[in-house]
Parts: C-alpha cells; sequence; structure tokens
C-alpha cells in the first residue's frame, strides 16, 4: 500500500512531530509498505495529487494536523487518512469547546473560565479575575485554549501571580482558559478503535503535577496503573464517553484526573492526535497491551481504511 | 546552536520519560515500555540532566527559511571569498595530500602553532607555539577543562548569564555552576569574592572560574582592566584557575583592546581558549587552548580519548591560508560589516522597542543582551515571536539556574542589516502587545508602543544592582506614558 505520512510542519509542536512521523515511517516499511514521508509545507495539497496515497498517516501535531485543517483538504481529496475527522480534531484541539461538549455530554471536567486578549483589551475583563478567583480558587491553572505539549501552562498559586500566567498562555493563542486546580493521579486512557489500552499513571516526582507532568526526567509512570477494579473500569468507561461525545474516530488519547481526596473522575483533555514518539503513553500503553508498535501502525491504517 | 533548557520546572516535551526504576517499583504488574525502556535502562545518571525542553524544541523551529533568526552566533562566511578558498585548499591538496589525510599529533601539528600563536599576538598575548594545544574548536577547551578538572558535584564559577553552549557541557559533568552577576564592567568581581567566600565558608572549593572577559556572548559586555587585574590577583591567590575564553577578542569596534587575563597572569592560574570559529570559519573546527604544563598535560590525554587529532585538514588549511591571504585583512573586513550592523540593530531597537526595555550596547563581539520587565516570560514571547517569524535565544539558555527569563540574546554578526530592522521591528511590536496585555490586566498605564517619537540615545547607565547594567533604555518617558 502507498501510505503518505504527514509529519513536521510550521507548528511549535514540529519536533516532537517529526520524532512520531520517523517512527511510523520505520514501522510502514517493516510492514512492507511504499512509504512516502511528506514534511508540510506549502506544496502539500499539490505534493498529495502527484503521489495518490492510499491512505494518509497523519503524525502531524499542534496546528495544521490537531486543529482539522489537513484532514479538511484530505477530504477535499478524497484520501483517507488516520484518526479522527475535521470536527472532531477542532473540537479536541480547542480546549473550551471541548469543555463544552464534554459539559454538555454530562460528563466531569474541572470548572474553568475563558480569556481572550480582546476581552482583555477591549472589555475590561481583567475586573473580572477576582471573580473568576473567588469561583475557581486557588491554586489554579491558566494555559492556552489551543496549544499541545503543556506549552505555556502555569500554575498560579495566588491571584498577583495571574497577570504573568495570562500573557504567557495568550502568547500561544488568543484565548486562555483558566481552570479549577483538581489535586488527583494523573491517569491517560488510550483509546482504539472501540476499546480501552492499559492505563497509564503518571507519577511527577515534582510538588506541581502539571508542571512536572511534561518534562523529560522529571516524570516515571506505571503502566498498567494500579487501580482498584471499580476505579478502572469508571476510568475506562469515561474515557470512552469522552471519546464518543468528541466524535473521535481511530484513537485517542484521554486525560483524566483522578481526585485524591474523592475518587471521583475528571476528563482534562482529549488529544485526537496522540503523540507516538519513544515516550508517548499511546505506544506505551498499546505495548502493555500485547500490541507492538508496528501492529499499532497496521491497526490505525486499517481503521482509517475501513471507515471509507 | 544546542540550547538546553536548565529549568526543571519548564513545561517540557509532549510526554515525559518513564524511568526503569518506574517499572521496577511497579512490580510484577509492570510491562516493559518497548524500546524505551530497553535503552533508558542503560542510560548514565548523568543523562537525567540532560534534557529536552521546549525550549529546545522551539528552538529548532528558528532554522526554518521564513524566519529571521536573530538566536545563531554566526561569523558571516558569505564574506570569504570563494576563490580563495578554493585556491588554497587546492594548494594546500597539490603540496600536502598525504598529510591532510592522515592523522596528527594530539597537540596539533607544527605548522598551525605559528598561526595561531600570530592571533594571540594580535591581542597583544605572546606565547610560545610550543605550547599551544590544538582543540575541536573552542567548544572542545571547555570540554577537556571539565574532564580534567570536574568530579560530579564540584563547583564552576560562570557569569551570569553565561555561553549557552557551556550549559551542557557544565551539565553532562554533573557541575555544580555558581553564576556570578555582571555590570557593564563585566564580571562582578566584588560578587566572586563574597561568593568565593562562601563558598570556602562551606568548604567547598571551586574548581575553575569561566569567562569570556570580552565582548562577553551573551552579555556583550566587556571587563574593565581593573577586574582583569583583581581576578588574576584572586585567581593566584586563592590558586584556583581562570578559563579565559576568548572567541571574540579581535572583533571590536570602538575603544582601546584590553590586556588579556592570560597576558596578565603569565600563564599561571590562567588557561587561556581560543578559536578561529568567530574570526575564519567555524566549519573548520579549529580552536586551541595554552594552559600551565601539567593542565596541559591532562588535557592531551583527554584529547586523545576524544577524538585524537583535531582534523588534519583544517590545520593544513589554515597554514596555508596564514601563509597565501592575509589574515589580518580578513578580520578587519569582517568587523567593518559586522560594525555597521551592530550600529543598525542599536539603532533598530532605540527605535521600536517599547520603554521598559534595556540592552548592552557591545563595543565588539557578536551579540547584544536585551531585558525586559520581570514579568515578560522569553521562552514564551518566542513562541510568538515565531509566529511572526523572527527569532532570538531566551536568557534562560544561559542560566543553570532559572533566571533569565526576561532577558533574551539577539546576534547581528550573521544577519543583513535590512533582517535586523526587520526582525527588531517584529520583536518589538509582540513585546508591545504584550505590555498592553499587561497593562490592562493590572491596570496600570503603558505606552502602546516606542514609536518613532526618539532616537536619541539616552547617557542613563542604569542601576548599579541589574544584573547586566543596561547602557542604553528605550523611547524616553512620553508625557501620555
Amino acid at each position: 500500500m502507498r501510505v503518505a505520512v504527514l509529519q513536521g510542519g510550521r507548528s511549535l509542536e514540529r519536533q516532537v512531530s517529526l520524532q512520531s512521523g520517523q517512527r511510523v515511517e520505520e514501522a510502514l516499511r517493516r510492514l512492507g509498505h511504499e512509504v512516502h514521508g511528506i514534511d508540510v509545507d506549502h506544496q502539500l495539497v499539490r505534493t498529495l495529487i502527484g503521489l495518490r496515497p492510499d491512505v494518509a498517516f497523519v503524525a502531524l501535531h499542534g496546528e495544521d494536523g490537531e486543529d482539522g485543517t489537513v484532514q479538511e483538504l484530505l477530504e477535499v481529496l478524497g484520501i483517507p487518512y488516520t484518526g479522527s475527522d475535521p470536527g472532531s480534531c477542532e473540537r479536541c484541539w480547542d480546549k473550551i469547546v471541548a469543555k463544552r461538549v464534554l459539559s454538555d455530554a454530562g460528563i466531569a471536567t474541572p470548572d474553568a473560565v475563558s480569556v481572550s486578549s480582546s476581552a482583555l483589551k477591549q472589555l475590561g475583563a481583567a475586573d473580572a479575575l477576582k471573580a473568576i478567583g473567588d469561583r475557581l480558587g486557588f491554586p489554579l491553572i491558566v494555559k492556552p485554549a489551543r496549544q499541545g505539549s503543556a506549552l505555556g501552562l502555569r500554575t498560579v498559586r495566588k491571584p498577583t501571580e495571574a497577570p504573568d500566567a495570562l500573557i504567557a498562555a495568550l502568547s500561544y493563542d488568543r484565548r486562555a482558559l483558566l481552570e479549577k486546580y483538581v489535586d488527583g493521579h494523573d491517569l491517560s486512557v488510550s483509546v482504539l478503535g472501540d476499546e480501552t489500552l492499559p492505563i497509564v499513571e503518571v507519577h511527577p516526582r515534582d510538588q506541581d503535577p502539571y508542571s512536572a507532568r511534561y518534562t523529560i526526567g522529571q516524570t516515571t509512570f506505571t503502566c498498567p496503573a494500579e487501580l482498584d477494579p471499580s476505579t478502572k473500569a469508571a476510568a475506562e468507561a469515561l474515557a470512552r464517553r469522552a471519546y464518543a461525545a468528541l466524535g473521535c474516530r481511530g484513537f485517542a488519547r484521554v486525560d483524566l484526573l483522578l481526585d485524591r481526596a474523592t475518587s471521583d473522575l475528571f476528563v482534562l483533555e482529549v488529544d485526537a492526535v496522540p503523540g507516538l514518539t519513544q515516550t508517548s503513553y499511546l505506544p506505551v500503553s498499546a505495548e502493555a497491551a500485547g500490541i507492538s508498535f508496528d501492529a499499532l501502525v497496521e491497526r490505525l491504517l486499517e481503521l482509517a481504511l475501513g471507515d471509507h | 546552536m544546542t540550547v538546553e533548557d536548565p529549568d526543571s520546572t519548564a513545561p517540557g516535551a509532549r510526554t515525559p520519560a518513564p524511568q526503569s526504576a518506574a517499572a521496577a517499583r511497579s512490580g510484577s504488574t509492570a510491562r516493559p515500555h518497548g524500546d524505551l525502556e530497553r535503552y533508558t535502562a542503560l542510560f548514565a545518571q548523568r543523562t537525567q540532566v540532560m534534557k529536552s525542553s521546549a525550549m529546545r524544541d522551539l528552538m529548532a523551529l528558528t532554522e526554518r527559511p521564513d524566519v529571521i533568526s536573530l538566536a545563531g552566533g554566526l561569523a558571516d562566511t558569505t564574506l570569504f571569498p570563494a576563490e580563495d578558498l578554493a585556491k588554497v585548499l587546492s594548494h594546500m591538496a597539490a603540496g600536502d595530500a598525504a598529510r591532510a589525510l592522515q592523522y596528527a599529533p594530539t597537540e596539533g601539528m607544527a605548522e598551525i602553532r605559528p598561526c595561531l600563536a600570530a592571533v594571540m599576538a594580535a591581542e597583544g598575548t605572546a606565547v610560545d607555539p610550543d605550547d599551544i594545544l590544538v582543540t575541536t574548536g573552542g567548544q572542545q577547551v571547555i570540554d577537556l577543562m571539565c574532564k580534567t578538572l570536574v568530579d560530579p558535584g564540584d563547583v564552576i564559577l560562570a557569569e551570569g548569564p553565561t555561553y549557552p553552549g557551556a550549559v551542557p557541557t557544565f551539565s553532562a559533568y554533573q557541575a555544580d555552576v555558581v553564576q556570578v552577576e555582571m555590570d557593564e564592567d563585566g564580571m562582578r568581581i566584588d560578587i566572586l569574592e563574597t561568593t568565593l567566600e562562601q563558598l570556602e565558608r562551606e568548604g567547598r572549593t571551586p574548581k575553575f572560574i569561566y569567562t569570556i572577559p570580552t565582548f562577553q556572548n551573551p552579555g556583550g559586555v566587556t571587563m574593565s582592566l581593573e577586574r582583569r587585574k583583581r581576578l588574576v590577583e584572586i585567581a593566584n591567590e586563592r590558586e584556583i584557575l581562570v578559563l579565559e575564553d576568548n572567541p571574540y577578542g579581535l572583533l571590536r569596534y570602538e575603544g582601546e583592546s584590553l590586556p588579556t587575563l592570560f597576558s596578565l597572569d603569565e600563564g599561571r592560574f590562567v588557561v587561556y581558549g581560543g578559536t578561529l570559529s568567530k574570526i575564519l570559519s567555524p566549519g573548520i573546527r579549529v580552536g586551541w587552548t595554552v594552559a600551565p604544563a601539567p593542565v596541559r598535560q591532562k588535557m592531551i590525554i583527554g584529547k586523545q580519548g576524544s577524538d585524537l587529532n583535531s582534523s588534519s585538514m583544517s590545520q593544513l588549511f589554515v597554514a596555508y591560508y596564514f601563509q597565501e591571504r592575509d589574515w589580518r585583512d580578513y578580520v578587519q573586513r569582517q568587523s567593518d560589516v559586522y560594525q555597521a550592523r551592530r550600529d543598525v540593530m542599536l539603532t533598530a531597537l532605540q527605535e521600536h522597542m517599547p520603554e521598559g526595555t534595556t540592552w548592552t550596547r557591545p563595543k565588539g563581539g557578536l551579540f547584544v543582551w536585551v531585558t525586559f520587565p520581570e514579568w515578560v516570560d522569553t521562552t514564551d514571547l518566542l513562541a510568538r515571536a515565531l509566529q511572526h517569524d523572527v527569532a532570538f535565544v531566551p536568557g534562560r539558555a544561559a542560566y543553570l539556574d532559572g533566571r533569565g527569563g526576561n532577558s533574551m540574546r539577539i546576534n547581528f554578526s550573521g544577519v543583513s542589516e535590512d533582517d535586523i530592522r526587520t526582525g527588531i521591528a517584529r520583536i518589538s511590536s509582540v513585546v508591545a502587545e504584550q505590555m498592553e496585555l499587561y497593562a490592562s490586566l493590572t491596570g496600570t498605564s503603558r505606552p502602546r508602543s516606542g514609536g518613532t517619537g526618539s532616537t536619541e540615545p539616552q547617557s542613563d547607565p542604569g542601576t548599579a544592582d541589574a544584573p547586566v547594567v543596561p547602557l542604553r533604555t528605550a523611547g524616553r518617558r512620553r508625557s501620555n506614558g
């Protein structure tokens, strides 16, 4: 089969994407496919028209790859592709939209308020910060609405730290999210087709789970996570509900928090184009389920073609 | 350039690396994590500090062709006449092909040493060519110095900010780096002395003091003669080594040149590190060191283990080049170009940067160090700047202790004058936009942008206790500010 592996691009997550893409290419070659790695640029559409691949493997993270842009183009060109459709990608990529969809579906997610740079400049939204702080309490989390890899994510411990954190978050997107802090276990549930894979529990060494979470060398994880059977079942069910509510297809990674005090589960976000690097959770989960990386890649291709 | 993020709390890569301990702790329930698990179990302890980081991933984006990158630290090799390179290389090939293709002594080839001694002499530093150890770039001097002197946990003193490229080297040797503030006269020697006393009380002796006294990278400042003398005295009194890294000394655009630390000390406690990267070519990877004999001996053994010898071809090329061409003339030509670019950059900063921004005014070298109000985070700012196709080095890259978050390093040597103007204008507009946002968040009044109101330089030298004393501040306070 002729497979185009879309990767790289201009986004801030270019490096992560190139790592995912390279690993996928290697696996596809081992599987005997005709592989074409494409570093996404101005020529993308022309390249795809010339190449006529049987299927496109989307290993493109960040803007363009995760927000549905590339998926939309692939739809127009009639090229089957891995992962979710444009609408679903868009919903997952924008954390504010995702939260609304999840809430509407009755899925628990930490309370949050969004603020845009124009609301701050034009509408005096800064005057609402006190009310937001009162509602969410401290510490709280500030992050850009649309940006992966925890870039621009800060923990705000007291009101005076909020402006700096908002400036940081708004460096990445014009809207930022202020989110209630939940002191909980970080769980990551990968969904592949109709099944959930073994749950990853992340153990940040740092006091602050949010900042430690994404720093290589600062975090360890356990897979499968050591959870009691009812919690495990509840986490899997919640992940599947979130996956369905956002309309995901093929695969996705659902990040959950398990409240240390109450054992309540919250959906933090859903990643429609999860990383496939050596350190990414989804391939680790697959391996724990006895699915090798090559088998995972093959399965993702099958899922892509099955829908078309 | 490699940039490591020394801030362990900074947001890092997309997903964390599991440690083998994770599997061990979770006991029988743990399953192998595939490729990763297979290799990480074999990694040395010191790789723990060799981190991936958001900053490093962002830095990779600065190489996009549509980005004006002020993040580099490059000599402009387009200034070197291609026909000169062709001729010199062909003469070398005709005259010395076998030796160019052969191994060379670890210490360096006999022909190149007088050339390197001549470079030092041009700065008034006399040295016996036989004392020169040729290295693979100036970077290897830093590496060999650490390899020779540093055990895990040993203290190295360095300027704050320091050369970002030294940060991964210091980290790899698990050094405990203590950074000493600078002002417009370079490293604050009074703070250095207090720090040394403090370390002595704690029973810790620093192995060496790493300094770039002339046109410091990234600070852009130069150590005064008085401080040079005092630093050499301290080294002799306390019997600790100083590594004088001097890549830019000959790239002086104004003022009188100052004696090197090495010449003041006469080679007792100062180890000299030189390189041709900034005055001839970084591609040939030719640097050198002059060190006290016992240190030099150990460095030679260390170098044997690293690479046996530096490229014979590069060394012979240098020897032929120095024989056939006027190397000083080429340095002068580069200096003229870089000086013009520096002036364009300083003018553009003055024109565009919003109030509250300060920067150094280098008399030579390649870099300007810019400092923003404390709330600015230049790693986040870089993400925003990249959306506007412009890049710089976030200040945190120049510290191992998480400082520098509101500063950036910008380079003028490797960028055209037009690109410098456009690049500075773009960065300034991003900063101005953030300042406006900050003003609306905090209810403080700030100017919307620097505008073109004032291009007249201010003489205000800034406050004495700032990490790097600003030599110029942006746009004067306007009455409506």
